[in-house]
């Protein structure tokens, strides 16, 4: 077990070498374009080339790589241009509020389909799990920006009863936070759910159910100790991938509610051209998602003995 | 077995009224069962034998009332010690099941929770059932598994199912079933899928837990050989229906359905051999239940079927003259001719001759290592050696038919992979006439090499490609193999097709419209379309039926023999071996244990692990008695060899040390009859027969 | 099936009667029915946009017009109003249709091609192609998706063929590991070594032997990926990283109706409700053969 944490560990810093010498090569393989976006377009030829003199463009690929890298790893992503304060100013606060947001969706989505998911795939074929099984597919069906639009018109538009934008200008607000975390979880929890009745539907299906029926034990133990305690570990990991996508989610919900979070930055740093702060959040959404899934892979194998025990 | 007759005032513990069961799919209705009477007295062990498809496994779970969300009784009832099971309410039925009856299933790997320690599901039943307190229960459970013969109870306690062997997995099966002292057990084909020293234990275990317990045993399966180890009674299933039941002995002495008789005829026996007596297969195949005839279901297959006896009306128990508890469901019965069962012809060694001594192929000191890398496989990790072949040495002859026989395991799989080109060789040599296939993997043979050596797959079901035709799988190897073109390529799938039996229009389906035995046979005719010299066929009649069985063992023989080909045939089942096989080669652990013409290597002197697996196959007549060997532990992993002999761990007949610490020297007896083993040749000599008729024995 | 005699009788019913019968397998579910049903409609809109549309998608009308209004102009009604420029929503809507289905369509096509030519290399030759093949795929889908689609987009910019770019990029390791893991299990398959026992190249057997077998799984999770590019093509536009205006997208009415949403909900909302319907349609079509799929 400890050789498998240490062997997933190493892949995982593998993983995170590869994936900055691809962003790297991505954003900065042709200096001359770096140069545009830091200085402007207006920016005169000579003007351009002192910039990449004195910050070092001039040097071979592969010393701008690991000097970059060196810079990446102590945490000094650089000046963003559009903000003109080190990126680390504007991005660390930013990750706080999207891991609020984060927090909040999960505390709902993961009851929620778990509950959803066992009380389906118990009995598979039932109108209560054709009926959540339907009502999956059509909320994965519908985008983010689509639930939110349609959320909006409901609750702000047509019961004014809540805010349409997030942008907690005067202080943190909970009820602004409502919106944002529903659009989130409608769009995921089908998804979730799913992933969960079908392991549940496969685990009741188990000869190793049927045993348990046929030894006279009390359907309830039935369900609780033998089908739910097997039935979870594959939901476990979809459960920790969600954070991959969430990061993905949070840019469309965050751009739409005007919320202050990781996702809105990225996507106003890509509109501007800012390269450091797109380097940086880029970067860090690949560690925060690459080191949930090594959390993943750690605790399926924990959860399972027939990989523990080896 | 000894007969215990039962006083007729005795209540059945389990009695089956006019039971009818159904599955209802999105097709309709399929009746499974049309109606089954059964009876069933304390202490008693009915067997229920069948083909796949009869229905058996459905009768079991119809008694536990576990049918599913598809099955239905439809009519009859199920009385268990009086009580009519389908009348009882959630509650009662729970504090029955797993009490007062219970269930030993046909996979334990996948009964069993995995992540669950044994402990844990041993002792759920005590406590559900008794209220035991933990401790009790715990106590229960040492005691349970003690009396399977599980070594360390209290460690196989603490374990997770997948730490443990097939055949200990299944005897926690058997502990679980036991722990209440039910008065019924179920076991549905209980010991399929282990390996026939393991199968064995598990019988002997089960009939000696069976004297012990007084338990009732409903005991299902396709095999009657294991049936006449555990029962006192048989019932035959065809398609549901009970076509012929009474005490082993009469049944077996005195079969009166021509079904059973099929059966019967059709698996070989281990004295008889494809010269002497040639096996009788039962044409077609089962009847599917949604085509039931309005007479005798057998009808449509059987050879003694009179229109209108047969085909107009149901057909009704009938009592065998002079018994009180043999019938048959035959409406000829009186009038079949007398049985011819395969008998013991001692000359028949000698129609096996071999004529001469050409080589087609040959196996030199042959080795095959696998690197398996430990844990995880991810990017590092530690490599570990599995040494699958350790050095063989084989010649296959022309035109002979050649076994490999061994248990899961031995290598006799690897093998063929490493003939074929599948897998690469470690060490050693092979060739192919003057051809060295040693380097020469798949990809690297010459067409013209590939084609003169072919073979043929185990399981039918993956050996045809599902998206191709029947006829595009055999035009594809004659254009590569002949090159042929247009009407001369149509011509020669029509004859290969013809040779394996099968009508030209199966040219146009797709396998799945063709049943295991036919999609079997295109794949011989596949294998037959270069005019191969050499076909290694990898158990390629183990997935099927016995009735199916038989007809492909006797295709195999006619077209070996018919076109000289040489057949290397790979198997488990000794009794199929000693069948068709002109040589055979046992297979333990990646080494040859033992070599020789078929009579004399299943004929003492025996190799000890020959004569262990000899000694454990059940045999299918209640005269013949075998000399019960039992053979310790588990084999021992391809992982940690031993440096010796590499049975000596299990062996009965060990000498001594030296079996661990040397490799068994080569013992010769004549007709290139060998044996690797430390006994000195004069021991090996004095070993009786394992198999004996119950006269002599008695 | 028929049972003519002819020459060429050892080939499968052609190609027609096969498709044919897979309509008819449609049958079979409901749900696989209205996802059809609903795909079927929106291709229908998208054929026949110049003949449905009533107005000029790009021509500025009249701006902020509520649905029904007629065209103070001329002859015709805002079905579903106009936008701030006054371009008529209804025929926004049926013009965008052929965007979304033209990229969705090119992109999942194109991921496809790569990812499945990617899985069949590495599950059938594994070793160090797979060991390639497969970081890479890690690597890329490591990266949470709409970050990278952003920084890609930041990269090369925003345009018809980088939005193709992109999706091919982003999507065909998934597609690779799909593909990758039923190769596997085909591989060991006895017709594939039997393939290999009549001489057969890799070529052959990865394309003849194994990938008809394993094109039923694909099937159903193309028009899961199908459904999955229509929404990130929405997304894209949407974040103002789609195609490039004037040109109507789905995606793109909502981001420049953004603003104006709680003021004019017809906007935004008539836009979610297509490109929504169409996702629906994938999906519930995608679900359905996969219960057929399971039947047999």
């Amino acid at each position: 077990m400890l050789s498998f944490i240490f062997r997933r560990l190493a892949l995982t810093a593998a993983t995170m070498l590869a994936v900055s010498l691809l962003v790297f090569l991505l954003l900065e393989l042709n200096p001359g374009s770096v140069a545009v976006k830091v200085l402007g377009p207006y920016s005169s030829e000579e003007q351009r080339q002192l910039w990449l003199e004195a910050n070092g463009y001039l040097n071979p690929l592969w010393q701008r790589y690991l000097e970059w890298l060196g810079r990446m790893v102590t945490g000094d992503f650089g000046e963003s241009i559009r903000f003109k304060v080190p990126v680390a100013e504007v991005l660390w606060p930013r990750l706080w509020n999207t891991a609020i947001l984060a927090f909040w969706t999960f505390a709902v989505l993961i009851p929620l389909s778990l509950t959803l998911g066992v009380l389906a795939g118990m009995r598979e074929g039932s109108r209560l799990d054709r009926a959540i099984s339907i009502t999956s597919i059509i909320t994965t069906s519908i985008p983010e920006f689509a639930s939110a639009v349609f959320l909006s018109a409901i609750f702000v538009f047509g019961l004014g009863i809540l805010p349409g934008t997030s942008a907690m200008s005067n202080g943190f607000d909970p009820l602004q936070l409502i919106l944002p975390v529903m659009v989130l979880v409608l769009y995921d929890v089908g998804y979730v759910t799913r992933m969960t009745r079908a392991s549940m539907a496969e685990v009741m299906t188990a000869p190793y159910i049927r045993t348990a029926v046929l030894k006279g034990i009390p359907f309830p133990r039935v369900i609780l100790r033998h089908g739910l305690r097997n039935a979870l570990i594959p939901p476990f990991t979809v459960i920790m991938l969600q954070i991959n996508w969430l990061l993905s989610g949070v840019v469309v919900v965050e751009f739409f509610f005007a919320y202050k979070g990781f996702g809105a930055l990225l996507l106003e740093a890509s509109l501007n051209q800012d390269i450091y702060l797109i380097q940086a959040c880029a970067m860090v959404a690949v560690f925060v998602a690459v080191t949930t899934q090594t959390l993943a892979d750690i605790g399926y194998t924990y959860l399972n003995p027939r990989i523990r025990l080896q | 077995m000894t007969d215990m007759t039962m006083p007729a005032a005795t209540r059945p513990v389990l009695e089956l009224q006019n039971l009818r069961i159904s599955y209802f799919t999105r097709s309709g209705e399929i009746n499974v069962v049309p109606g089954l009477d059964l009876k069933l007295y304390p202490g008693e062990a009915i067997g229920l034998v069948g083909e796949s498809g009869c229905g058996k496994s459905t009768i079991g779970y119809a008694i536990m009332r576990y049918l599913g969300q598809a099955g239905r009784i439809m009519d009859g009832r199920v009385l268990f010690e009086g009580r009519d099971l389908y009348a009882l309410g959630d509650n009662e039925l729970r504090t029955l099941r797993g009490n007062r009856m219970a269930m030993v299933y046909q996979d334990p790997m996948s009964s069993l929770n995995p992540t669950m320690t044994i402990g844990e599901q041993l002792m759920e039943v005590p406590v559900y059932h008794f209220n035991a307190t933990r401790s009790e229960a715990r106590e229960r459970a040492l005691a349970m598994l003690e009396e399977v013969n599980l070594p360390d109870p209290a460690s196989i306690m603490e374990r997770y199912p997948h730490q443990l062997s097939g055949g200990q997995q299944q005897r926690v099966v058997i502990a679980m079933a036991l722990m209440a002292e039910p008065a019924l057990l179920i076991m549905d084909e209980p010991t399929t899928g282990l390996d026939v020293t393991v199968e064995a234990a598990v019988l002997d275990l089960i009939a000696e837990l069976r004297r012990k317990h007084k338990t009732s045993i409903v005991f299902i399966s396709h095999n009657l050989g294991t049936v006449v180890r555990i029962c006192d009674r048989i019932g035959v299933l065809y398609a549901g229906e009970l076509v012929e039941e009474g005490p082993i002995k009469e049944v077996f002495d005195d079969p009166r359905h021509p079904y059973t008789r099929g059966l019967l005829c059709c698996v070989p026996t281990l004295d008889a051999d494809k010269y002497s007596s040639p096996l009788t297969p039962i044409r077609g195949s089962v009847a599917v239940p949604r085509q039931r005839p309005p007479g005798c279901v057998f009808a449509a297959r059987c050879e003694h079927r009179q229109d209108g006896t047969c085909t107009t009306a149901k057909v009704a128990m009938q009592y065998a003259p002079a018994s009180l508890r043999h019938v048959a469901r035959c409406a000829r019965q009186d009038e079949l001719p007398p049985l011819r069962r395969a008998a013991g012809d001692d000359d028949s060694g000698s129609a096996g001759e071999i004529r001469h001594e050409d080589v087609v192929l040959r196996i030199e000191s042959l080795k095959k290592y696998y690197e398996q890398s430990g844990g995880l496989g991810l990017v590092t990790g530690n490599k570990v050696e599995v040494k699958a072949i350790d050095g063989i040495d084989l010649k296959a002859r022309r035109g002979e038919t050649l076994a490999i026989v061994g248990e899961s395991g031995c290598g006799k799989s690897t093998l063929a992979k490493v003939l074929t080109g599948l897998e690469d060789v470690t060490g050693g040599r092979i060739t192919l006439d003057e051809v060295d296939l040693t380097d020469l993997g798949i990809d690297r043979r010459p067409d013209d090499v590939i084609r003169r050596l072919q073979m043929v797959f185990q399981n039918p079901d993956s050996t045809l490609n599902p998206s191709h035709t029947i006829g595009y799988t055999l035009e594809r190897p004659l254009r590569q193999f002949a090159n042929l073109q247009g009407e001369k390529l149509h011509r020669t799938v029509r004859a290969l097709l013809k040779a394996v039996n099968l009508p030209a229009e199966f040219a146009r389906r797709k396998p799945r419209q063709l049943s295991g035995g036919q999609k079997q046979r295109v794949a011989i005719a596949r294998a037959l379309a270069g005019s191969p010299e050499v076909i290694i066929a990898d158990e390629p009649v183990s997935a099927l039926d016995v009735s199916v069985q038989a007809s492909i063992i006797n295709l195999l023989a006619e077209l070996q023999s018919e076109r000289q080909t040489t057949l290397l045939f790979i198997s488990h089942d000794l009794s199929v071996v000693r069948y068709l096989a002109d040589r055979v080669a046992v297979m333990y652990l990646g080494k040859i244990m033992e070599l020789g013409r078929v009579a004399n290597v299943f004929a003492p002197p025996y190799h000890p692990y020959t004569e262990a697996l000899l000694s454990a196959i059940p045999v299918p007549d209640p005269n013949v008695k075998t000399r019960r060997i039992l053979l310790e532990g588990k084999p021992p992993s391809v992982l940690d060899r031993p440096a010796g002999c590499p049975f000596a761990a299990r062996c009965h007949r060990k000498v001594g040390p030296i079996c661990d610490e040397q490799e068994p020297p080569e013992r010769r007896f004549g007709n290139g009859h060998r044996i690797a083993c430390h006994l000195p040749p004069a021991d090996l000599n004095k070993m009786e027969s394992v198999v004996m008729q119950a006269a002599a024995a008695e | 099936m028929s049972m003519t005699e002819h020459a060429a009788g050892h080939l499968p019913p052609p190609r027609l009667i096969r498709i044919l019968r897979m309509v008819g397998l449609l049958r079979e579910s409901p749900v696989a029915m209205i996802g059809a049903g609903l795909i079927v409609f929106w291709i229908a809109v998208a054929i026949f946009a110049p003949l449905l549309a009533p107005f000029d998608p790009n021509v500025n009308l009249q701006p902020f017009a509520k649905p029904g209004t007629p065209y103070a102009a001329g002859s015709g009604v805002f079905w579903l109003g106009t936008d701030h420029l006054g371009r008529d929503i209804l025929s926004r809507i049926i013009w965008g249709s052929q965007t979304v289905l033209f990229y969705g369509f090119v992109a999942t096509a194109s991921a496809y091609a790569v990812g499945v030519a990617m899985g069949l290399a590495a599950g059938y030759y594994r070793g160090w192609i797979d060991e390639l093949l497969s970081r890479l795929g890690d690597i890329i889908l490591s990266f949470p998706i709409l970050v990278l689609y952003v920084v890609i987009i930041a990269t090369i910019g925003a345009s018809g063929i980088n939005i193709v770019l992109a999706v091919t990029f982003a999507s065909a390791p998934a597609i690779m590991r799909i593909v990758r893991s039923l190769v596997l299990e085909i591989r060991e398959r006895d017709y594939v070594a039997a393939a290999k026992m009549r001489g057969e190249n890799a070529w052959y057997i990865m394309l003849v032997e194994i990938l008809p077998n394993v094109r039923g799984p694909l099937i159903v999770d193309a028009c899961l990926r199908m459904g999955y590019v229509t929404i990130t093509i929405g997304v894209l536009g949407f974040l103002g990283l789609g195609l490039p205006p004037p040109d109507p997208d789905w995606g793109g009415m909502i981001n420049e109706a953004r603003s104006m949403a709680l003021a004019f909900p017809h906007m935004t909302v008539l836009p979610c409700i297509a490109i929504s319907s169409l996702v629906l349609g994938l999906n519930l079509l995608a679900d359905g053969l996969r219960e057929i799929s399971l039947r047999d």
